[in-house]
Parts: structure tokens; C-alpha cells; sequence
């Protein structure tokens, strides 16, 4: 376990009042982050995650610049991007 | 003590809105988007404690039911337990609420029924819908394979009516654990068996007042009555213009009166009928009917009403309300004899309930 800083989508903060955009915690993989973003904000997982389970097809999660799935590792000091996909209209 | 006022709770392609009018429902104020402008299939209130909740989903954070406990000042949102079992395709989004006996119901796609016990807080499946030996050939409707209408009885808490978009109507008398289809005498003349056990197309159904045995249904091949809670139904469209239509709305106390808005058919637009405006109503359980035009568009309308997207109030007399996929809120003070345009240039009306408070 590491720490980590992930950075979320503008349109997710409206919906966790008090959520800031840069949240440091500590995970070793992206579904380990997901479950340290649910325990600080109940109810975060299901936005980003779906039941597959998954990321949620129109968010896209970034790693050292690559792009990533819950079994993505996260080393030391990583920074985790996650990002609202273009879509809708 | 304070008039009341009468809340027009209408969801929106994007938020929720509410219109709020005193008694004499002729001055309209809007409110809203809310919902962080999410789509939103539906908004209701339960009368019973006067919580509004909306139903829909996004395309980047999924679905859930939004909750607000002050008239739509403040909203929380929950999906806790809104899920499928791990592999199974995910819930897209939730498409019809309901409130009754103290539970709340939620209709999601792919179809399926979703109960809360905690006023929206967290949410079980109603699995035995899913369990049904009709399950693996459930095909979806051009909207998807969506649950979109949910009764719940006024009297017994066990009796649950579920309408799923060309599958039909089902119907549990013990909570939901068992179903049985109730279809007998729909039309679905898009199959090669005309009559089948399942496989209609209903698109909505509405209780009559005081009388839960008699149902009213708009399909997409017919309008129909049920005297026996859907076990059958007769053809009730002779008199109307269309065959076609999304919603249907009954008096809140009349059990023989109810308001249908047929569309020109499902192949040409689906589009209120010669682009002219009306609300067709019944006095007489679908004997006859009576066009109802007075305040309406009659000329260039080319809009369609969704199956949710009508809704009556429980004035006297009755107000009757009704969205359109352009945007425009339509309502009438009396029964649907006169109307006004009380909003326009809103986002796509996907629906429209009543709450007096």
C-alpha cells in the first residue's frame, strides 16, 4: 500500500458536497483507490464503477499517462486521473 | 392555515423541474434544473410523507434515485444495492418509480424491480420479476428493455402491477415473489402470434380511482380496459383517432373518467395526430370519448407526450397535466375543458406527476 493522489472530474464534485478535486489516500491498484474513494465518500464507487464490475464505460481512468482498469497497479506516489469521457449531447 | 399549492413534479432529458401554482392553477412559477441537469425518467412524490423522488441516469456516473425532503430545495442521491449480480449486464438506468405502503419501487434497464424500505436509502432486487420462465425471451423495445410502470394496490401492500416495453404487464400478489403474465386480449401485431401470453407492447397503464380491478392501458397497437386486474382486457379505441399513444392518466376520483393522448401511429412521427393538439377523454370507461381542444396547439404541432409524461392532480375538479418531447407544459384547471401553456422551451418532457401541499 501506497500513497497515491487522484485527481476526479469536475461533474462528480456537485454530487459529493465537500469532495475536493485532489484526494490523496492510500491504495496499491485503481480498485483499491475506488474502495478508499467509497469509504471517504459513500456512494463514489457506484458512480465511477459499475456491477461487472468495472469502470463505467464513459469514465476513463489514467495512469502514468496510460489508460487503466481496476487491476491497474498504482506505485509509489502515482497520480490517478479520472476523467469524464466526451459524450451526450 | 396556508392554501395549498399544487406541485407539477416534471422530469426532464436534463434535471428535474417544478412548477408550483396556488389553488386556481393559473399562475405558474418554475423551478429548477435540478438533478445536476442528469437525465431523468421520472419524479414522483410520495403522498404519503412528501418526499420527492427522481429516477434516471447518467451517461458517465450511471443510475440512481435522487431524493429531496424539502420540495426540491436540497437533493441527495443514492444507487446502494440499484445492481445487477456480478456478470450480469449492468443497470443502465432507472425509468419508473413508486411509492405505496410505505416502500418505494424502481423500474430500471434491462428491466428488472428494485424495492427500498428506507425512503430511497438502499435498495433490494424484487428478484422472483427476473426469475420469471419468461425471462430468457424478454426482448427489448425500441427504448430498450425497460420496466416502466409500476401500481401498487391502494389496499393490499402484496398486490404489485409491472410493465415491461414488449414483454406486457405482470402482476404479483404476494410481494413480488411470484408473477404471472397478464396480457389476455393485447394486441401484438408485431409478432407472428397476434395474442400471445407475453410480448405486447404496452406502453402505459393507469388505475381507476376506488376501483384497483379496472385498468386502463394504452399499448402500442391499441387502447384497452380490464375489469379483473388485467387478467383480461377489451379494446376500448373506437372513437379515437389513433390506435397509437404513450400515456394514460385516470381521474382521481371518477373510476369511469380517464384521458388518453393518442399520437398519429408508430411508424409516421409520433406525432400528436394532422399536427393538431388534443386530449381524448373518456366519461364512460371507453364507450365514447371526447376530444379535448380548447388553449392547445392546432395547427404546426409536431410533438409527441411519453408514457409518463400525463398526469391528473387531485383538485376539484381535477387538474390534468401533460409534458411533450419539444419542451412545452400544458395543463387544465378543469378536467381538461380549457388549457394553458405553463412552460415552454424546456428540455424533452420524459414526465410528470402531481403532489398538493
Amino acid at each position: 500500500m501506497c500513497n497515491v493522489t487522484v485527481v476526479l472530474p469536475g461533474a462528480l464534485l456537485p454530487l459529493f458536497p465537500g469532495c475536493p478535486r485532489r484526494i490523496e489516500l492510500t491504495a496499491s491498484t485503481v480498485a483499491e483507490a475506488m474502495a478508499a474513494l467509497e469509504a471517504r465518500f459513500p456512494g463514489m464507487r457506484d458512480r465511477l464503477c459499475d456491477s461487472r464490475p468495472a469502470i463505467r464505460r464513459h469514465i476513463n481512468v489514467f495512469v502514468a499517462g496510460e489508460r487503466a482498469n481496476l487491476r491497474t497497479k498504482l506505485p509509489p506516489g502515482a497520480e490517478m486521473f479520472v476523467m469524464t469521457a466526451v459524450s451526450g449531447g | 392555515m396556508a392554501e395549498p399549492k399544487i406541485l407539477l413534479l416534471v422530469g426532464t432529458r436534463k434535471g428535474v423541474f417544478i412548477a408550483s401554482s396556488d389553488a386556481t392553477r393559473d399562475d405558474w412559477r418554475l423551478a429548477g434544473p435540478f438533478c445536476e441537469t442528469w437525465p431523468i425518467n421520472h419524479v414522483i412524490a410520495d403522498p404519503a410523507t412528501g418526499i420527492i423522488y427522481a429516477g434516471g441516469g447518467n451517461a458517465w456516473f450511471g443510475p440512481a434515485v435522487w431524493k429531496s425532503t424539502d420540495l426540491g430545495a436540497s437533493w441527495t442521491h443514492s444507487s446502494a444495492g440499484l445492481a445487477y449480480a456480478e456478470g450480469e449486464t449492468p443497470i443502465n438506468t432507472v425509468w419508473s418509480l413508486a411509492a405505496g405502503h410505505g416502500a418505494i419501487y424502481a423500474g430500471v434497464e434491462p428491466a428488472g424491480l428494485f424495492r427500498s424500505d428506507d425512503q430511497g436509502a438502499s435498495w433490494t432486487q424484487v428478484d422472483g420479476l427476473r426469475r420469471h420462465p419468461s425471462r430468457p425471451d424478454w426482448q427489448p423495445g425500441g427504448a430498450g428493455l425497460i420496466l416502466h410502470g409500476i401500481l401498487t394496490h391502494p389496499d393490499d401492500p402484496d398486490q404489485l402491477w409491472v410493465m415491461i416495453s414488449a414483454v406486457g404487464v405482470f402482476h404479483s400478489a404476494d410481494g413480488g415473489v411470484t408473477w404471472e403474465t397478464r396480457n389476455r386480449g393485447c394486441r401484438a401485431d408485431f409478432l407472428p402470434e397476434p395474442t400471445p401470453e407475453f410480448g405486447q407492447c404496452v406502453h402505459c397503464v393507469a388505475m381507476a380511482a376506488g376501483r384497483p380491478e379496472r385498468l386502463y392501458q394504452q399499448s402500442h397497437t391499441g387502447m384497452y380496459r380490464s375489469e379483473d386486474g388485467g387478467r383480461n382486457w377489451v379494446s376500448i379505441e373506437a372513437g379515437l383517432p389513433s390506435s397509437f399513444g404513450f400515456p394514460a392518466a385516470a381521474h382521481p376520483r371518477d373510476p369511469d373518467t380517464v384521458f388518453l393522448l393518442p399520437l398519429n401511429g408508430d411508424s409516421v412521427g409520433r406525432f400528436v395526430p394532422d399536427a393538431a393538439a388534443a386530449v381524448w377523454r373518456s366519461r364512460d370507461a371507453g364507450k365514447t370519448w371526447t376530444d379535448l381542444r380548447a388553449g392547445l396547439p392546432q395547427r404546426d404541432a409536431y410533438f409527441g407526450v411519453l408514457r409518463q409524461a400525463m398526469a391528473t392532480d387531485p383538485s376539484t375538479p381535477a387538474g390534468v397535466y401533460f409534458g411533450t418531447s419539444g419542451g412545452a407544459l400544458y395543463g387544465s384547471a378543469d378536467e381538461g375543458d380549457h388549457w394553458i401553456r405553463i412552460a415552454e422551451h424546456l428540455p424533452s418532457i420524459t414526465s410528470v406527476e402531481t403532489l398538493i401541499v
